[in-house]
């Protein structure tokens, strides 16, 4: 790995600090699984690498009566190891325990997944399905930005040089709502998604119609894609099959993949429709308390 | 050459001191400073799980760590897993299965087996075949690892009798 310094930030505004001294040269490091990798090959470079994992706001994980708040330095370990959350947040869980094996799940975020901002990043259709808040630090205080405008391209966000994620929060889900994320890969573990997809669903009482959907997949666009007209499409509608299928036809219209090793355009646009059917299908199932 | 940075640590039980470019991975420390060479360099990116080690009782890859956040730490590395020259249970039973042909993954194996027995001491195929995928080996010798696994439980909740 090429040279650089490194520091322990002990809180946000040393971070902000450093970033802004270092502008564009520095670092943030979380879990390392990504960044440590990318300086390795060659792909990123850093003068200085600021280790985050002291400052309190980013190892905090909590949760309320108004929803979750997870520091952008929380391992996904951490997240799949809080019995807690399974019963409000599953789908978190379900991206959390997929992403790479035990011992990446032991040091990677899912702040980094988010900052990281590959296409194919398996916490940020969950994050976006959920209705996610990202938290962003700079020097002049906080901004608020939902997650689905933090992607801008591969590699790329919306954050600028001097920012720093601190936490991403979700509202406290509510009565008779589900969600569920589910990803494709030609092997059962540790692979990059061919396309990944979460739903979450908002049901009325009787568990007959959908009152709000939300719908994200990855690895279709160069950026994680929040489809909203597929789950604007459910809303008022019944829950059946036909319902499902439409909202699953417009999310594979909006679709717009490559082909490459892991999968042809058809393909993907394919696996696009089914898993939508399928991740709405387990939503509804948890919205109304089944197991799925 | 940046600033060295003195780091000090525990490894496996026993405080330990060690300088260290921060560009150096754990692993790198390991091996080439320490010369505890019983974790391996497979992939050098994650995925390999050859590195494995534990840091505060969590399974990593030492390759995905640098050596500098190994300030404070407890580090948990093949070389304390016997104990007075008495293997561990799953070391017998790798040994008994014949869990290992050329051997690079074996250390990344048993470390990740031991952290799993002691979450969860009675694992089924299904929860060890998704514990160690994060391990790969190129001997195709899976079906004996989950083999030298389930022995190692088995003679574990024996003892525990």
């Amino acid at each position: 790995m090429h040279e650089f310094d490194y520091v322990v930030a002990e809180n946000l505004t040393e971070a902000t600090k450093l970033l802004s001294d270092h502008k564009g040269s520095a670092r943030i490091l979380a879990g390392g699984t990504d960044l440590l990798v990318i300086m390795r090959n060659g792909r990123r470079q850093a003068k200085l690498v600021i280790d985050a994992k002291k400052i309190p706001e980013l190892t905090d994980l909590s949760l309320n009566d108004e929803g979750l708040s997870i520091g952008a330095a929380v391992t996904c370990r951490q997240i799949w190891e809080n019995t807690e959350l399974a019963g409000d947040y599953p789908a978190i869980i379900d991206s959390a325990s997929l992403i790479g094996g035990i011992q990446v799940q032991g040091r990677a975020t899912i702040g980094g997944n988010l900052c990281n901002a590959a296409p194919s990043a398996d916490a940020i259709p969950t994050l976006i399905a959920y209705g996610a808040i990202a938290h962003i630090q700079n020097s002049d205080g906080q901004r608020q930005v939902p997650v689905e405008e933090i992607c801008q391209a591969p590699g790329q966000t919306s954050l600028s040089e001097d920012e720093i994620l601190v936490k991403l929060t979700i509202a406290k889900p509510v009565a008779h709502s589900g969600a569920k994320f589910l990803r494709f890969i030609p092997r059962n573990e540790m692979d990059i998604a061919v396309v990944n997809v979460a739903s979450m669903v908002e049901l009325d009482s009787e568990g007959k119609s959908f009152l709000k959907a939300r719908i994200a997949m990855g690895s279709v666009a160069p950026t994680p894609l929040f489809v909203k007209a597929a789950g604007d499409s459910l809303a008022g509608k019944e829950v059946n099959d036909e319902s499902i299928k439409a909202a699953a036809l417009i999310a594979r219209e909006a679709a717009t993949p490559i082909t490459d090793m892991r999968g042809t355009i058809e393909h993907r646009k394919q696996l696009v429709e089914v898993l939508t059917v399928r991740t709405l299908n387990a939503a509804v199932a948890r919205a109304k308390g089944e197991q799925s | 050459m940046s600033k060295r940075h003195h780091v000090t640590t525990t490894i496996n039980g026993e405080e330990s001191d060690f300088l260290c470019e921060p560009r150096q991975s754990l692993l790198e420390v390991l091996r080439d400073v320490l010369k505890l060479t019983g974790a391996k360099e497979g992939c050098n990116d994650g995925n390999c799980g050859a590195c494995s080690v534990l840091v505060d009782g969590v399974l990593v890859d030492s390759c995905c760590v640098l050596g500098v956040e190994a300030e404070g730490k407890q580090i948990d590395t093949i070389e304390g897993m016997a104990v007075n020259g008495e293997l561990h249970p799953l070391q017998k039973a790798f040994l008994e299965e014949t869990g290992m042909q050329c051997g690079i993954c074996t250390p990344g194996f048993l470390m990740s087996s031991k952290a799993l027995l002691e979450k969860n001491p009675q694992p089924d195929e299904a929860e060890i075949r998704h514990w160690l995928a994060g391990n790969l080996c190129r001997c195709t010798g899976y079906d004996k690892i989950i083999r030298a696994v389930q022995r190692a439980a088995n003679e574990m909740a024996g003892e525990k009798v």
